[in-house]
């Protein structure tokens, strides 16, 4: 069960800037744990973005992305209303999609 | 051929056509570049992600911090007033792995992304910007990596 | 003629004039060869000049500010309110009915009012110690089991989600802790002895690095604990999410780790000694606005 993403919308004429806050460990896989080996990589692969529906952003991350990783962007031509979604797939074959709606 | 069957097959012609781009179109969306992100050199990462002639372009704008306190967590931020961006490829220079993250832009997005990545150590941040025609342009800057003191 | 170390002046004055002369030829031909910089950088890059230390203070704030709007603790605050609405322990109750000082349930604006003396324990209870406390009474675990775990328990990782949690409904409250009882009073006094006591291997004490203004170790400043805002910033800014270890810290927690940087023994989770220092930091800080939760390097 992953856990929910922090979504922050900021609208303007028509522009939403949405900023959101991910929880993910985001494991490089350069790190050595307390038992001296490799912790693996455990990282968010792809990320999602769609406006009612419409995919309007992709993106693929390695494990260089920050844990807890913050995304921000904008989309056009929103209006109150439209329904902004966001889901993240990991290595793992977790997954997570979380929507706000426009004010 | 009557009508009907040359209909037909025209139809089918045009669905089999959409077919094959929506199934190609779904192949850059989601397949996964692991090549790009096994890449240890940035020669490798261009050449596996198909950027040739990258050219330094003062339109691209960077914004890092000159000094990271810590370097699991750099805000870094990238955009352009170049048009037609399609795909933003966010690089950490000196990192085990250079690559941190493609962006891929629809036309309704402002060509503006931030995100936070990972600095192994003092290193350039690097921020190609690929347009709809294809052309590369970048721009970099460096972050300098600090080690702290005791741990905030 | 009996062995001397020392060397007759009259050589040395020549030896000295030698020395000048060179120092002074290389010095010229340096000059005349041009700047001591390699070749000049081209593009965008940044020249990695020397910073002095007034664009160094400002390039860590740049750095902390570009941090400040997304704290990674607001992730932690939504589990640690989940948590503090979830029926849990062996009770199978949640924490909704926990008195944090301003009556039974009511969490906003209750920790700035923290530590302080509460009637059911008679006792002073600092926000981990009163968590704590909840856990026992409405829900049924064992404090003492608890407190005796380590941080990185999975209980005790919960501790630090619902103080992360309570401690962000006091979010812009200005501080009030209480200074009335006589118990409250004396657990100031004795956080004050504890602050400035010098003990362990290495004759530290807290206030051997939180005591004076404007200090700092490498490039980690060192809040002043004896004054109003040093006080104020700091204490109030715990728990806080460190980017070092991803994690949440509580001032319990790092507390805890002071004690192990200063080589004292480990401190007994949330006892009456760790209150007391929150006692005196918490009352120094009194008016300043609440800013937890914190973001850490």
């Amino acid at each position: 069960m992953s856990d929910p993403m922090r979504i922050r919308l900021q609208s303007q004429a028509g522009v939403t800037t949405v900023k959101v806050l991910m929880s993910h460990e985001m494991e490089s896989g350069q790190r050595k744990g307390d038992d001296g080996k490799i912790v693996p990589l455990w990282n968010i692969q792809d990320v999602s973005a769609t406006l009612n529906g419409k995919v309007v952003m992709t993106a693929e991350w390695g494990g260089g992305i920050s844990k807890n990783p913050f995304l921000q962007f904008a989309v056009k031509g929103t209006k109150t209303g439209d329904k902004i979604s966001l889901t993240w797939r990991d290595n793992r074959g977790d997954s997570r999609t979380d929507e706000v709606i426009v004010s | 051929m009557n009508n009907s069957r040359r209909n037909i097959l025209k139809k089918s012609t045009a669905m089999a056509a959409l077919l094959l781009q929506t199934l190609t179109q779904c192949e850059k969306v989601y397949a996964y570049q692991q090549n790009a992100f096994d890449a240890k050199s940035i020669a490798d990462l261009n050449k596996s992600l198909g950027l040739s002639l990258p050219l330094e372009s003062s339109q691209i704008t960077i914004n890092t911090p000159e000094i990271a306190e810590n370097g699991a967590v750099v805000q870094v931020a990238a955009t352009t007033t170049l048009q037609n961006i399609r795909r933003w490829i966010f690089v950490v220079e000196k990192n085990p792995v250079p690559l941190v993250a493609i962006f891929n832009l629809s036309e309704d997005l402002l060509p503006s992304i931030t995100a936070r990545a990972k600095f192994a150590q003092t290193s350039d941040f690097i921020a190609f910007a690929q347009l709809a025609d294809g052309r590369v342009f970048y721009s970099k800057r460096e972050v300098k990596v600090t080690l702290g003191g005791c741990g905030g | 003629m009996p062995q001397t170390n020392t060397r007759s002046i009259r050589p040395a004055y020549k030896e000295a004039w030698l020395c000048f002369i060179l120092v002074a030829v290389v010095g010229i031909a340096k000059a005349q060869s041009g700047s001591f910089e390699g070749p000049k950088s081209t593009g965008n890059v940044q020249k990695s000049e020397q910073p002095s230390e007034q664009s160094t203070e400002k390039a860590i704030a740049q750095y902390r500010q570009m941090l400040q709007e997304a704290n990674p603790a607001d992730l932690y605050v939504t589990k640690g309110e989940a948590l503090w609405n979830s029926a849990r322990g062996p009770n199978r109750q949640s924490l909704a009915s926990c008195d944090l000082g301003l009556g039974p349930g009511i969490v906003k604006g209750a920790w700035a009012q923290m530590p302080r003396y509460f009637e059911d324990t008679q006792r002073v209870q600092d926000l981990e110690s009163r968590i704590l406390f909840c856990m026992q009474e409405i829900q049924g675990f064992n404090s003492i089991d608890l407190a005796a775990q380590d941080f990185n328990t999975p209980e005790r990782l919960n501790i630090s989600l619902l103080a992360v949690y309570v401690a962000s409904e006091s979010e812009g409250v200005p501080f009030n802790v209480p200074m009335s009882l006589p118990q409250e009073k004396e657990m100031y006094k004795i956080g004050k002895k504890l602050f400035f006591l010098r003990a362990g291997t290495h004759d530290f004490s807290c206030s051997t690095c939180h005591s004076q203004t404007g200090r700092r170790i490498r490039l980690q400043d060192l809040p002043n604990l004896t004054t109003h805002e040093g006080a104020g910033g700091a204490y109030g800014s715990w728990p806080a999410y460190r980017i070092s270890t991803g994690s949440i810290w509580t001032m319990q927690q790092r507390l805890s780790d002071c004690f192990r940087q200063q080589r004292f023994p480990k401190p007994i989770f949330a006892s009456p000694a760790t209150i007391a220092l929150s006692v005196y930091m918490g009352f120094n800080a009194n008016g300043s606005v609440a800013s937890a939760p914190g973001l850490k390097r």
